[in-house]
């Protein structure tokens, strides 16, 4: 059996179109795009090209509105110090706690540096009280950064919505669009978005080059001076080849937008709910309603995430989870945790997530080897007896802290 | 994903005496839901002779968790009680070809279990005494409540203070940030402010590293001399270390007061061996000195 990919969350193979639009880059057209020769001369018009790409996915007015960085990172740290620098005197940021890290350590830091931060909790299937939103919002607020998807539920927030409520409270509003642009249409140009993040390698590009998106007339400070390059928004010589590559897989995300949303839809849906009919003991983590078509993240109560992602690779199969040991860190993914998911389960999290590179044959062979790894583990589970959970399991196993 | 060593993957994927030993006389339940690791150890053990009997485990954890509790009942099966009770966590990681820094905590929590449940068979009450902080610096598995701790204890005031009583920082240097948050935040709660000019406190002596092959008396001299210098540290955790034997490579050491059954002895040790070989230049092997007549006689026969 050939290895199955589903981690595409956490990246996605190359398209192979991709590749090949930019190897001419590496060996021709490997010129400085600002010099004046035969060996620049085309790199322009690929840039030119591939800014249009993107401008078309993600639905911008204008091309110039789309800057070229070298990851998702780099577009979240330019747009939250772009907004604080340019309003020095409001010294507020709203945000939620179920950011990426890319988000929530800038925030951690900005707040040593004396910015009050509003971390927004979400209910138990990640939602935000859009209510509670609108009541932070005031003219000491910098900057608003709300993910358009969630990294491990697939949730989405409505950021369309919230950003019209900030826009009335002129207030600047930035997404971090990392895992929902290629996977949901978006129309950039009919909301108030002012800043958008996504990174090349979630959509079939490579990694190492993202984009952040600014709208026109939107008060904005570089992080990087230098160069004239990107209009003397981001500094740096062009990463051609990758941007080339980029626009390309733009080009083919926005081709496969509906297969993402029926196809890829349809495989997730299958694989969730073999699961979950299957395997006793498990639930799925999320708003089930209103998420990324190609993404499950499912609790696997009283085992660990780790073990099941180490018997799953034996088994040739690649997915992420959530717990505490897959990172290294003292406690389970701080997403589990502010839906308030317990330990138990928080800790046995187990995301699956989609690309057109799948087949339901795939899902098929996922659904074969799941219930045995599940059963194996749960064999060593100190809450686990025979053929469910002991009676009581919180008191009949309360392990002395060590 | 973590380079786990193929012993883990070998007691992962194929572990030995899982479950619960069925007619148990000790069981031992430690670990953490939270931190997401969790074991209960059951053992059999013959009333007459306090021979470990039968040992299984039960386990909520990662790879390196489960690898680890498997290997202790292996190891244990077959021990008196006195004998388990001298196992260490680095033995466990030892029988492991080694684990990752940040899966370290899995030998200790295999290691306490063990002690839970030998102190249950013989009706004591067992207390953890240590809590576990997120992992700082890499290079020598030092956490932030230890670096805390000390920092507490000894007035420390700069990274390199830091470095110098804990280790914490002495290797690639990355975590010099962590630490000067940690400074920061103790200092602050002392009413003091962080200043990463000043000097340095107490600093332990500093031993001057050597450069050309050492004759056996140099190296016994050159190793007494680290442990002096490091000594002060330790004395300030209310315990101390004494040199008992060098053959070839190895220096067996005695962790006495405090040190001296602590969990943390083995870090401690690791730790000892690390600055005798940046400072010798060469590979040397600490092992306390209770496991000298074992690995002597090996060495004869």
């Amino acid at each position: 059996m050939t290895d199955i990919y589903l981690d595409n969350n956490a990246t996605t193979k190359v398209d192979p179109a991709v590749v090949d639009v930019m190897i001419p880059y590496f060996l021709e057209q490997y010129g400085n795009p600002s010099s004046i020769h035969k060996f620049a001369d085309g790199v322009a018009r690929g840039l030119k090209q591939a800014r249009q790409q993107v401008q078309a996915l993600i639905g911008a007015e204008h091309d110039s509105e789309i800057i070229f960085t070298s990851c998702g990172t780099e577009s979240n740290s330019t747009a939250i110090l772009s907004a604080i620098k340019a309003q020095p005197n409001k010294k507020e940021i709203i945000t939620t706690m179920v950011e990426h890290p890319a988000i929530l350590s800038l925030c951690d830091y900005l707040e040593k540096e004396g910015y009050t931060i509003h971390r927004m909790p979400v209910d138990k299937a990640g939602r935000l009280n859009v209510e509670s939103y609108k009541k932070l919002l005031s003219d000491q607020v910098a900057i608003v950064s709300v993910m358009w998807a969630n990294n491990e539920t697939g949730t989405i927030f409505p950021v369309a919505e919230m950003a019209e409520m900030a826009n009335a409270a002129g207030v600047m509003f930035h997404t971090d669009a990392v895992q929902a642009v290629g996977k949901i249409p978006m129309m950039l140009q009919d909301t108030k978005i002012d800043m958008l993040s996504l990174s090349g390698h979630k959509l079939h590009a490579p990694k190492g080059i993202g984009v952040l998106y600014l709208r026109r007339g939107t008060r904005y400070r570089p992080l990087l001076r230098g160069g004239h390059q990107e209009r003397g928004r981001r500094a740096g010589t062009e990463n051609s080849a990758s941007i080339v590559g980029l626009g390309k897989a733009c080009e083919l995300a926005l081709e496969h937008i509906e297969y993402e949303n029926t196809k890829v839809k349809a495989m997730r849906d299958r694989l969730e709910r073999g699961i979950t009919e299957e395997i006793p003991h498990c639930f799925v983590t999320g708003d089930m309603y209103n998420r990324l078509p190609n993404t499950t993240d499912i609790a696997f109560e009283y085992i660990e995430g780790e073990s099941i992602l180490m018997l799953l690779n034996k088994a040739g199969i690649a997915a992420s989870s959530g717990s505490a040991c897959t990172s290294g860190s003292l406690e389970p993914s701080h997403v589990m945790r502010a839906m308030d998911i317990p330990y138990t389960a928080a800790h046995g999290t187990i995301r699956f997530s989609f690309s057109r590179y799948n087949t339901m044959h795939e899902v098929d062979e996922v659904l074969k080897v799941m219930p045995g790894i599940v059963a194996t583990l749960r064999k060593l589970s100190p809450y686990w007896s025979g053929d469910g959970p002991v009676a009581n399991p919180e008191q009949a196993f309360a392990p002395t802290y060590s | 994903m973590w380079d786990y060593s193929d012993k883990v993957k070998e007691h992962f994927f194929n572990p030995k005496n899982a479950g619960a030993v069925v007619d148990a006389n000790a069981t031992g339940e430690v670990g953490s839901i939270s931190c997401g690791d969790a074991l209960r150890l059951t053992l059999k053990v013959d009333d007459e002779s306090e021979v470990i009997l039968e040992a299984g485990f039960q386990t909520f954890g990662c790879g390196s968790a489960i690898a680890s509790s498997s290997v202790l009942t292996e190891i244990i099966k077959g021990m008196t009680l006195d004998e388990a009770l001298k196992v260490t966590n680095q033995d466990i990681a030892d029988h492991l070809e080694g684990l990752p820094p940040e899966k370290m905590h899995c030998s200790v929590m295999g290691r306490e279990a063990l002690q839970a449940a030998i102190a249950n068979y013989r009706g004591e009450e067992w207390k953890d005494d240590h809590e576990e902080g997120a992992l700082i610096c890499k290079c020598f598995a030092i956490d932030a409540v230890m670096i805390e701790e000390m920092v507490w204890a000894n007035k420390l005031r700069t990274v390199e203070d830091v470095t110098n009583f804990t280790k914490a920082g002495g290797g690639c240097a990355a975590c010099h940030e962590d630490i000067e948050a940690i400074l920061e935040k103790v200092l602050a709660e002392k009413g003091e402010k962080f200043d990463p000019t000043a000097a340095p406190v107490a600093a332990p002596e500093k031993v001057a590293a050597v450069k050309a092959p050492l004759t056996n008396l140099q190296r016994i001299k050159k190793i007494e001399e680290v442990l002096e210098s490091l000594r002060p540290a330790l004395m300030a955790d209310g315990g101390d270390v004494e040199l008992v034997e060098v053959i070839g490579n190895t220096a067996y050491v005695n962790m006495t007061g405090a040190c001296n059954g602590c969990q943390m002895a083995a870090m401690t040790i690791a730790g000892i061996q690390q600055r005798l070989m940046e400072v010798m230049g060469e590979f040397i092997k600490v092992v306390p000195a209770s496991e000298m007549a074992k690995l002597v006689n090996i060495e004869v026969a």
